[in-house]
């Protein structure tokens, strides 16, 4: 039935902070997302342009949470366009999230891009219970690198460490997240790897993971017309990214045929990842 | 009739469709892919009715295109977006046991001809016909207010394919027993009732419209005492099976609209907080009333209501 997570909020962009010269970070106030789950997402209304699914940000003050866009489309161009004061609409917090469990004690995460939000509020989550964490971030180039301040933040008061690799080797350590990887779980027992962003980057992340017999999470992406389990838009195969995800485990990608092959357009034709 | 479904004081006839219990998808809801379809299959569904196709894809709306408006009520307009004839004939080729209605909506004759030539080569049940789309122009209701048009595509489609036909009405400017009545003597096998009802919200704090279309279909518990009403008048008055939809969330809802005449009942907004294993749970609750009334089967119970 109807829950409050389904009644639009809307909100004030209270600040916004220019992560590059195509991404930025829209802070608000709302307590259903400043207590979303990692891997939750809410559907963002920008009144008589859009609406679109994105996943929640954490922001450093109670009550407040954020929105990471890199500009793209239609939707995401005019919500990075939006300046502070302006108004947007809020629903959700939607879907599930990534589980920690109670044994873990020294976890993988490896975020590319935009696709760190998810990951950031998990590193939070886990670093307050203690569990160790190494954080990579993979991105193309120098330019690209963001999220670094909050992630060293994040990590500075735990023996958790935060990498950053690029795919030209302009900063952090020469490499994609999946080689950072490889050679990572070579030297470290990890109980768990956590992983959001490019889907073939995905697709690497975890093909790698389940070789070596590592417990695996993925927060995936799609586009969504309603967020709650009603257009179909979203599928994977059988399962739908809006209600069943956004986070799928080893074990449910290994089945999805879709998982890094194709999506569905707007008109619902499935498209094939280049 | 297969003895061996252990649900089989649930199984339905909708003239020459059989189906093992009376629950339906409704057309709109999650109805793209062949996976998903399995996927309700195995939830316990009765029929499942695709999303409506057309000609060519079609992009549909910007969104929001669905809003959920609390108490179990939605609003829509996602502009009949769909993957087209071609590409959703191939999603369907491989369909063997999954039993499938393919909902068709065009703004001519020869649209619909077309699609029905190249549909009638799959393993499917029938079509329905959206007559009764509220929200895009020259498709399904501007079609469904003008009895002319209908009677020319229904007869063009039953020209078009030996396979069952049921036309899925609104509430238009037309009575929906009327529209009902052409779409029948026009060679329609039964009536699906109703569609969504022309409605729309308006933010009050951006004073503004919030589907992109400023206009769309109200579904949800809203709207279900209008399609009981609806399908008790149209059962009561013609002979065909009648597919009850609009507002269906429960058990009690099921058989609320079979009394009122319904041989089957399409459920769809209610996935929108319960997801696919509503169809799981109402049917057990189906069979659970069924036993407890003593009935052998549960289509004893259709259109009980026209004795009072």
């Amino acid at each position: 039935m109807h829950t409050n997570i389904d009644k639009r909020r809307i909100v004030r962009i209270e600040e916004t902070i220019s992560e590059t010269p195509t991404v930025k970070t829209l802070v608000f106030k709302d307590d259903l997302s400043y207590t979303a789950k990692p891997g939750q997402f809410l559907m963002i209304w920008i009144p008589r342009i859009e609406e679109i699914p994105m996943s929640v940000m954490i922001n450093s003050k109670d009550g407040y949470a954020a929105v990471t866009i890199r500009k793209s489309g239609i939707g995401s161009t005019a919500l990075f366009n939006r300046k502070k004061g302006d108004l947007i609409g809020l629903r959700g917090p939607y879907g599930n999230k990534f589980v920690l469990k109670k044994s873990y004690q020294n976890i993988l995460i490896i975020g590319g891009g935009t696709g760190l939000v998810p990951l950031l509020r998990l590193a939070s989550y886990a670093c307050k219970k203690k569990i160790k964490a190494t954080i990579v971030l993979g991105a193309r180039t120098k330019r690209e690198v963001f999220f670094e301040k909050i992630a060293r933040k994040i990590t500075e008061k735990s023996d958790s460490t935060f990498l950053v690799c690029t795919d030209d080797g302009s900063y952090g350590i020469k490499g994609t997240t999946v080689s950072m990887m490889s050679s990572l779980i070579r030297e470290n027992i990890f109980d768990c790897v956590f992983t959001c962003g490019p889907e073939l980057m995905m697709k690497g992340v975890v093909g790698l993971a389940t070789e070596n017999s590592i417990p695996v999470q993925a927060s995936l992406e799609r586009y969504m017309k309603c967020g709650i389990g009603i257009c179909g838009s979203c599928c994977l195969d059988s399962l739908l990214v809006c209600q069943d995800g956004t986070v799928f485990n080893g074990r449910q990608l290994s089945k999805i045929l879709d998982f890094g092959i194709s999506y569905r357009d707007k008109d619902g034709q499935k498209i094939n990842y280049a | 009739m297969n003895t061996n479904d252990k649900n089989h004081n649930l199984s339905v006839e909708l003239g020459k469709i059989h189906l093992r219990n009376p629950t339906m998808l409704a057309s709109g809801i999650l109805g793209i892919s062949q996976s998903i379809f399995e996927r309700l299959y195995h939830e316990n569904i009765g029929g499942i009715v695709t999303k409506s196709i057309s000609v060519n894809p079609m992009k549909g709306y910007p969104n929001p295109t669905v809003i959920p408006l609390g108490g179990g009520s939605y609003l829509n307009a996602v502009g009949l977006s769909n993957p087209g004839v071609n590409a959703f004939s191939k999603e369907l080729s491989q369909n063997k046991t999954i039993p499938i209605i393919i909902s068709l909506v065009g703004s001519s004759e020869k649209e619909f001809s077309k699609m029905v030539k190249i549909f009638d080569t799959l393993n499917i049940l029938g079509y329905e016909i959206n007559l009764s789309c509220p929200h895009v122009s020259k498709m399904g209701m501007e079609v469904g207010d003008d009895p002319e048009a209908v009677n020319k595509i229904v007869k063009t489609v039953r020209m078009n394919t030996t396979n069952p036909i049921s036309v899925k009405v609104g509430v238009g400017s037309i009575d929906v027993v009327e529209l009902a009545r052409v779409a029948l003597d026009a060679g329609a096998n039964m009536i699906t009732a109703i569609n969504t009802l022309r409605a729309m919200s308006i933010d009050v704090e951006t004073m503004m419209p919030i589907l992109s279309n400023r206009i769309g279909g109200l579904s949800g518990n809203a709207i279900k005492p209008i399609g009981i009403r609806c399908v008790y008048e149209i059962s009561k008055k013609l002979e065909a099976p009648v597919i009850g939809c609009g507002g269906v969330s429960s058990w009690k809802d099921v058989i609320e609209y079979m009394i009122a005449g319904a041989s089957a009942v399409q459920i769809g907004s209610v996935l929108g907080s319960t997801g696919p294993r509503i169809f799981n749970q109402i049917t057990k609750e189906l069979k659970n009333y069924v036993e407890k009334k003593g009935l052998r089967n549960i289509s004893e119970i259709i259109g009980i209501a026209h004795k009072y």
